[in-house]
């Protein structure tokens, strides 16, 4: 069975909307709000963290061989990355 | 029975409070709940019961700290009255979409403007929405028998809601009364310690008051409504517990002398017992008259508000606060509501009456009662009138 990723009825919901897994947010993927997402341009990219440092939501992080990657599954899209990003190294391409 | 003492009601409920061994306190004081705040402190501060007293800086934030009491599994207790009440409006229908149990009194005053201190029931109106159990008394027993009443009702795992006594400030708060006070191991019997149905602590770790959009919102505001409604069936047991242990009996619709009565006239609150004396008065003079008093407005207790007037021909609802460009008072338009679809209904007499403390007097209802009389059923039904206002 598929498993449900909150209540279908209003009678199957907890009382006071409780949650009782702890760090559940995770499993709402706020990606699909985006209507843009980020791609590095690596030749450009000078490994200072930075975008890693601004993104809002966290969902940046460094790659073995150094280079920054966003998890598309909770980018919201917003463009902070690319607006530090002082080597212009991450372009905000349309979606779809 | 147990002895009375003379109290000033404002005081009783606050000793009625320090009868519930309550975890947390956060009173806020205003005019005319002051007392039931100092008091409680004092009760605190003398060690006369085991609990933390918060003094916070506002109402915002009293209600906010006794949720987060409430949420830690505590016993929590807030006050307010008037502009506190308004300015807890943020926070309420919270603490009741969280289903935190937390009771509160309302020492019940105009709001402002103009400025005013006195009585009428125009603070808590406007929360009407907001999903507590609200509760009405009539006399300091009542207020002291409701307040200990409202942490069970609160607690009571099949409702989990917050509930409010409303006490009308002034004409109860600030009376000396007769109070019968219920015997300390009496009331551990009936309102053992809480077993919350979750609490937050690290060893355990749960998300409360958490995000919802509109992909699951709709569910939660029905299963909060199906909360409040069903609230009533439990309230009626714990009434019936109480009457057993305590001998008062608590009903949503109180009757006085209305089983036959061609007029009944409608009330909240302290009214009641005025209003019971003009019923004596025109009974005598062969007027078939009687009264019915609203004590759960919360749930609405439609059930027993439908057969309490079944057989009345007119019936005159009373309102202590206006819906200012609406259909009259708050009450007044959900009787109405309620006896839409009835086939048969009483004429109704809509009056906005005892603003902002205006003293309402036994030959004020008498005088409501015996327009109504004359009128018969010849009598066009206005859609409300303030009643006694000069002009």
């Amino acid at each position: 069975m598929k498993k449900r990723k909150w209540p279908e009825a209003w009678h199957e919901m907890s009382p006071g909307c409780i949650v009782f897994a702890p760090a559940n947010a995770r499993e709402y993927h706020t990606g699909s709000w985006k209507a843009q997402r980020p791609e590095w341009d690596d030749s450009k990219c000078i490994k200072c963290g930075i975008c890693y440092i601004f993104c809002p939501e966290g969902c940046i992080t460094q790659g073995e061989d150094g280079f920054f990657r966003a998890d598309l599954n909770y980018c919201k899209g917003c463009g902070i990355c690319s607006h530090e990003c002082w080597p212009g190294a991450i372009m905000m391409v349309e979606e779809g | 029975m147990a002895k009375r003492v003379g109290m000033e009601v404002a005081i009783a409920a606050a000793e009625a409070v320090g009868l519930c061994n309550i975890d947390v306190a956060a009173v806020y004081p205003i005019t005319p709940q002051s007392h039931m705040a100092e008091h409680l402190s004092e009760l605190v501060a003398d060690g006369r019961i085991d609990a933390e007293f918060i003094t916070v800086e506002s109402e915002h934030s009293s209600i906010s700290a006794v949720a987060g009491a409430s949420a830690t599994g505590a016993r929590a207790y807030t006050a307010t009255s008037s502009q506190g009440l308004m300015y807890m409006h943020e926070i309420l229908p919270i603490v009741s979409a969280m289903r935190l149990p937390v009771a509160m009194g309302i020492a019940n005053r105009a709001v402002s403007g103009p400025l005013n201190i006195l009585n009428d029931h125009s603070d808590i109106m406007p929360q009407r929405d907001c999903g507590w159990i609200a509760l009405f008394v009539e006399n300091g027993q009542e207020a002291v028998d409701l307040t200990i009443q409202s942490f069970k009702i609160a607690e009571h795992p099949d409702i989990m809601l917050p509930c409010c006594v409303n006490i009308d400030g002034f004409q109860l708060t600030h009376m000396v009364e007769p109070i019968e006070f219920p015997d300390q191991k009496l009331v551990n019997k009936f309102l053992p310690p809480r077993k919350p149905y979750a609490t937050l602590h690290p060893d355990k770790p749960v998300s409360m008051g958490t995000f919802a959009m509109s992909d699951i919102f709709p569910e939660a505001m029905k299963a909060k409504d199906e909360a409040l409604k069903s609230s009533k069936k439990t309230i009626l047991k714990i009434w019936d517990e109480w009457e057993k242990l305590f001998g008062r009996r608590y009903r949503p619709v109180e009757t006085y002398r209305a089983d036959d009565a061609d007029i009944l006239l409608m009330t909240m609150g302290s009214m009641g017992e005025t209003a019971e004396i003009a019923v004596d008065e025109l009974r005598e003079k062969g007027v078939s008259v009687g009264l019915i008093k609203l004590r759960l407005w919360r749930p609405f207790p439609f059930e027993e508000f439908k057969a309490a007037v079944r057989k009345a021909k007119t019936l005159i609802v009373t309102d202590r606060a206006v819906s200012f460009g609406g259909p009259g008072g708050p009450v007044s338009t959900e009787v109405r509501s309620a006896l839409y679809d009835e086939n048969e209904r009483p004429a109704i007499y809509s009056y906005i009456i005892g603003l902002g403390g205006r003293d309402v007097a036994v030959t004020d209802f008498v005088t409501i009662v015996e327009e109504a009389a004359q009128a018969g059923e010849k009598r066009t039904v206005k859609d409300y009138e303030f009643y006694g206002v000069r002009g």
